[in-house]
């Protein structure tokens, strides 16, 4: 909200720099989002940073107020005029201009009261008015079809006021005002935009800003005057007003003008509303718009005469719900559906406005208006909210009565506003306000201990001190020993009648205007919780660094995807391995290819790759990220999953290798995995032929710890790859259930002593059929090689001219030691003999020559 | 027989200078100072002389021995140094050519960012609690003092699933319920976890916007936790997170969770509080949402809120890391492109 200084100085002074208000303002919880100044210049105060402003500031000397006592014809151009200001000089200072408001004073002689304007002198620097991009020109003589001119009337485009470039600004006469005198204190603004959270709804008015104000300077508020001038007919027999719903609707107020003028506002409501970013109608609705804004009640003009009409008689206001079928052409033109809860505001002919959004069409103020009904009423602000999410409507009086507007407050809108528009447009304001109040809320007063303020501020404030912030606050404060009495203001909602959530309230206001600066820093004094150790955060994280370190990038992927971009991952007529199970399904998805949860990470892994290929010829990637899994009558379950890509060349090409790196493939995909499996020391692992749909089935395998399976990994299936167009790249991928390998990761692993005894290494190579895995065959060696087998690595694997056909030749180099002897090449010729002998009867191996 | 050995002398002697690097080298000592040179031959040659003789010309022998040990060692030594000096001189290499690239591998900067986070917060005695992400209305709204058609809903566009009840969390704090639930043994116990992961909220994906972002929310509660123990926790993450003398501010702000809310704001580490673009010249940078744990959370917790109290703050890791690497599109987080990843 839009909130002019000089507005709020109605209401309190302000002694303070209006950049130190705006810095109190924010960390009291009014924040203010940015400053617009009107001609003043801006402020350093210490301690306080502002964007620096790029404004036009007025001189003192040069723009002056000025009145035109005479406007004269132009003797050669028609669409100008020389306009005579009386700027405090001696003489008056003639200006050539094309306003279009000055034209009709042409050659009428002496203008009685003359016009108030803005008079800027030669040397003067304004807005150009004339150029669409903000540019200064500073005035200088010059003549204008034959006649010099060396100064002008101003438009409020030309100083910055609004955009507006039609006619020069026309004020309103006011007995302080002198000719020559500094515009800047006339006109002169600074306007605070404010954004209010949706407990502030007390603060959203220029009274409601003030009280705040008023509390953190500690100076008096000055309300407006709520009387008002009845000499007319009592309002009682003249309208009634019926309320259906007091839940919904618990106040409804009406007073009543009769014999009114509606024509253009005068400058200072124009000119405020304009400050505001809102458009002047007529006084009539000007008014309306003006308390919205003034005191936060928005109110409703209806044209009286139009209502009687209607009802052939005396209306009566009913406030309802709507009927089957019902609809209401609103002001915007619009015929809406009224939803079963939309509260209306009818007669006895039909619905007239949406209650507290937007009135209707029919009975607005029109210019013929003579005789104005002014409703003034208090609404259920979650009933508002409903209407407005239903029909989508947002008014500056929804915004108020969504956010809650306390039912006391209405009847001082309709008097105020009823007597603004009598001195505005004339007229007979009958006698007394028309309350229906059925509902009113119960005051609110809450008990607060000092001592509870002291220990959950965690600072002294004395009980005087709290009591006083709550007074200037306008609570009413009552002592009792140690406890402070408060009793909530009546223009407030949101203190709650729950003992302790009421002091909780009370608390925050105390803190607030005290200023949280003030509240000292110290250290947990409290008792400390037990200690506990997350193991699976620290898995979790041990996982990351042990890819991270063997050069994988870490991953993190939208985790929507939608059931189609899933499907690609399966095979034409293969039965998918995705995890069983409905999708977690996004009611109000923010794309459709969006729309539900993943069930796996690979469809994130592969997506990834195919937009880094863009840029990368080699990729390693992993994830660690949950999928989502729906279950029956429970919240989804949402285990933790490992994703890892790797795809590329091996190593990235460089001058002294010239060839072109082998593409990464199973084994190394393999190595990642066994390598993660050796960091989080878990053993007994062991692989099967891979089960998982979306890889080569001769190219992949299943990991698994202990009994279970705890994922696949493995060459992308060549459809599937092909579908992500990576058929030219070779994929690896692995998806793995993150939670086994936290169960089976060893915490307590044993070190045991290094050896000093000397190894002995010896390579043999057996040839087997060639359908025997190599682990088959390892397995073999490891048993038959016992206890002082300490490694068998694996180096050759063999197939052509020199072995049998059917058969291979693996190569291994053996590694033998004894922690506690050093061995004889007689002891390790006894242990080859072993496993060769092992090898020949149950891989019915040979050795090699 | 002296002859000899003076002529073996001289020869050795000779064809030692000839020698120029350590494989002729160890040629020459073979030939003279092995098993079967010239010298081993000399002393065999021993065993022939007369006993008068034997005596006078052993020591000859190994006079002649140990002279051309002598001599070696110093060639030996000369020869090297003219290598080490050779080699010095002309081995160079040209160290302006490309390195053989290394794979360096990274974590992704929320996750950097959530380690930094936890470390400062794990000091303070703050444990990780996780929290589930698909979430039920009940929990993630009106436990948390937001009941049906609270205005501050409006705050928070929601992803609903397919069942009304059941929606994406919009924030970490619905694990506030859960952890006292969990820890706080019905009420009785004291708790001080952080709840780190991913919240969603239907929006439009702009550059400073995204549908999903993670969170880590903070949560103490204790028979006397205390507003002043909420700044000073939070003055402290500042000092490590940011800057030793960081200065930290508090603002009233309203989250129905807390009361008293506070935005917190640090002195933007980037123009140390003179005011730049980045803090739009405030001098200050928003980096958290915090307060006490409000009564009625407390007591949905499981708590009495006029025995126990707490406070509670939250932060989002992903706009921490913005500032600090002046990133300027929130998209590059879950982009997953490797040309933003490896710059971490």
């Amino acid at each position: 909200m839009l909130v002019p200084i000089s507005w709020l100085r109605e209401y309190v002074d302000i002694d303070v720099p209006v950049e130190w208000l705006a810095e109190r303002l924010t960390v009291a919880g009014l924040e203010v989002a940015h400053i617009k100044y009107i001609g003043l210049p801006q402020r350093e105060v210490p301690g306080v940073q502002m964007p620096r402003s790029d404004h036009l500031v007025w001189d003192r000397d040069k723009l002056l107020l000025g009145r035109i006592v005479e406007v004269k014809a132009h003797p050669r151009a028609d669409r100008l005029v020389l306009a005579m200001v009386d700027y405090g000089a001696a003489e008056l200072e003639q200006c050539v201009t094309g306003a279009t408001n000055l034209i009709g004073y042409k050659d009428q002689g002496e203008i009685n009261p003359p016009i108030w304007s803005a008079f800027a002198m030669e040397g003067a620097t304004v807005w150009d008015g004339h150029s669409e991009k903000p540019k200064r020109i500073t005035l200088k003589g010059k003549e204008l079809r034959g006649i010099y001119n060396k100064s002008m009337v101003c438009s409020e485009k030309e100083l910055g006021i609004s955009d507006e470039h039609e006619g020069v600004i026309v004020m309103d006469h006011d007995d302080n005002y002198v000719p020559g005198a500094p515009l800047a204190d006339a006109l002169g603004d600074v306007v605070l935009d404010i954004e209010f959270t949706p407990n502030l709804a007390r603060c959203f008015s220029m009274i409601g800003v003030a009280r705040e104000a008023a509390a953190l300077l500690d100076v008096e508020m000055r309300y407006p005057s709520f009387d008002f001038l009845a000499e007319g007919e009592p309002i009682v027999g003249q309208v009634d007003i019926d309320i259906r719903e007091p839940e919904l609707n618990p106040r409804f107020t009406l007073t009543l003008l009769r014999d009114t003028e509606v024509k253009p506002s005068p400058f200072w409501l124009q000119h405020r509303l304009k400050l505001i970013g809102q458009r002047p109608r007529n006084n009539i609705v000007d008014v309306t718009n003006y308390l919205t804004f003034e005191l936060g009640t928005p109110l409703h003009a209806f044209d009286y005469d139009k209502l009687v009409e209607r009802a052939g008689g005396a209306p009566t206001i009913i406030t309802r719900l709507p009927e089957q079928g019902e609809t209401l052409e609103t002001l915007d033109d619009i015929v809406r559906d009224l939803g079963a809860e939309t509260i209306l505001v009818a007669d006895t002919a039909g619905a007239l406005s949406l209650g507290g959004v937007i009135g209707g069409g029919e009975t607005e103020i029109s210019e013929s208006t003579r005789n104005v009904l002014l409703e003034a009423a208090a609404w259920n602000n979650i009933g508002i909210r409903k209407t407005i999410k239903e029909q989508r409507v947002y008014t500056e009086a929804s915004a108020r009565f969504s956010r809650g507007v306390h039912p006391s407050q209405p009847v001082l809108g309709c008097q105020r506003g009823i007597e603004l528009m009598r001195r505005l447009g004339g007229g007979t304001v009958a006698a007394g306000v028309l309350d229906r109040y059925p509902l009113p809320p119960e005051s609110v007063t809450v008990d607060l201990p000092i001592q509870r303020v002291n220990r959950l501020l965690g600072m002294e404030v004395t009980l005087e001190t709290a009591a006083d912030v709550l007074r200037r606050l306008e609570f009413a404060v009552a002592l009792e020993g140690d406890v402070i009495r408060a009793t909530a203001p009546d223009h407030r909602l949101d203190i709650s009648s729950d003992q302790v959530v009421g002091q909780a309230d009370l608390l925050e206001e105390i803190a607030r205007i005290i200023g949280y600066d003030k509240i000292p820093n110290s250290i947990m004094a409290d008792e400390m919780p037990p200690q506990w150790e997350n193991t699976s955060v620290i898995i979790e994280e041990r996982i990351r660094d042990i890819l991270v370190a063997q050069g994988l990038y870490e991953v993190i992927s939208y985790r929507f995807t939608s059931r189609e971009s899933e499907t690609m991952l399966v095979p034409t007529g293969a039965a998918s391995s995705l995890p069983e199970g409905d999708y977690v399904e996004i009611a109000n998805p923010a794309a459709s290819e969006r729309d539900v949860l993943r069930k796996t990470l690979l469809i994130n892994m592969l997506e990834s790759a195919v937009s880094n290929a863009r840029y990368q010829t080699s990729q390693q990637l992993f994830e660690a990220g949950k999928v989502y899994l729906q279950r029956r009558d429970q919240l989804p379950e949402e285990p933790l999953h490992l994703g890892i890509l790797l795809t590329g060349p091996r190593h990235d090409s460089w001058w002294q290798d010239s060839d072109a790196a082998a593409a990464m493939d199973f084994y190394d995909l393999k190595g990642v995995i066994e390598s993660l499996l050796a960091g989080l020391h878990i053993d007994g692992y062991r692989y099967q032929r891979g089960s998982h749909s979306s890889f080569h089935p001769g190219r992949s395998a299943d990991l698994y710890l202990g009994r279970e399976c705890i994922g696949s990994f493995g060459e992308l299936h060549p459809e599937v790859a092909a579908r992500f167009k990576l058929a030219d790249a070779k994929v690896v991928c692995a998806e793995l259930q993150v939670a086994p390998l936290i169960q089976h990761h060893q915490r307590l692993h044993a070190i045991p002593s290094l050896p000093t005894t000397p190894a002995v290494l010896e390579d043999i190579a057996l040839v087997v059929s060639a359908d025997r895995t190599a682990g088959e065959v390892e397995a073999v060696i490891r048993q038959a090689g016992g206890r002082l087998l300490k490694d068998v690595r694996l180096f050759d694997v063999y197939t052509g001219d020199q072995i049998p056909p059917g058969k291979k030749s693996l190569a291994y180099s053996l590694t033998y030691q004894d922690e506690n002897r050093t061995l004889t090449d007689k002891n390790a010729a006894k242990i080859r003999k072993k496993i060769i002998g092992a090898a020949r009867h149950r891989l019915q191996a040979e050795l090699r020559a | 027989m002296s002859n000899s050995i003076d002529q073996v002398r001289d020869e050795a002697l000779q064809s030692l200078e000839k020698t120029a690097d350590s494989e002729t080298l160890t040629g020459w000592r073979g030939k003279y100072l092995g098993r079967r040179g010239a010298v081993a031959k000399l002393f065999g040659e021993i065993g022939a002389l007369p006993q008068s003789e034997r005596a006078a010309f052993g020591r000859q022998v190994n006079a002649l021995q140990s002279e051309l040990n002598t001599a070696f060692e110093r060639r030996e030594a000369l020869i090297q140094s003219h290598a080490l000096a050779l080699d010095l001189e002309e081995g160079e290499i040209d160290i302006t050519l490309p390195a053989h690239p290394r794979r360096r591998g990274g974590l992704h900067p929320s996750t950097r960012t959530h380690r930094e986070f936890q470390a400062i917060w794990a000091d303070m005695g703050f444990h990780v609690y996780r929290s589930r992400e698909v979430e039920e209305d009940e929990l993630n709204f009106t436990l948390l003092n937001l009941p049906p058609h609270h205005p501050a809903r409006d705050m928070q566009d929601t992803f609903y699933t397919t069942d009304p009840n059941v929606l994406l969390r919009t924030h970490t704090s619905p694990g506030q319920i859960r952890a006292m639930r969990d820890l706080g043994a019905g009420g009785s116990k004291p708790i001080r976890v952080i709840l780190p992961g991913m919240c969603y909220r239907q929006e439009q994906i702009t550059a400073r916007s995204e549908i999903q972002f993670t969170q880590v929310e903070g949560l103490a509660i204790g028979r006397n936790i205390r507003m002043s123990d909420l700044k000073g926790a939070i003055a402290e993450f500042a000092k490590r997170m940011y800057h030793p003398t960081a200065k930290v501010r508090f603002r009233a702000s309203y989250f129905p969770f807390t009361e008293p809310s506070m935005e917190v704001d640090v002195e933007c580490f980037l123009c140390g509080g003179a005011g730049c673009r980045v803090c739009k010249y405030s001098g200050w940078l928003e980096i958290a949402g915090s307060g006490m744990v409000h009564p009625t959370v407390l007591r949905n917790g499981g708590y009495d809120p006029s025995e126990w109290s707490g406070f509670a703050f939250g932060m989002g890791p992903e706009r921490i890391t913005m500032l600090k690497h002046g990133i300027q599109d929130i998209r590059y987080f879950w982009s997953n492109d490797l040309r933003f990843l490896q710059q971490f």
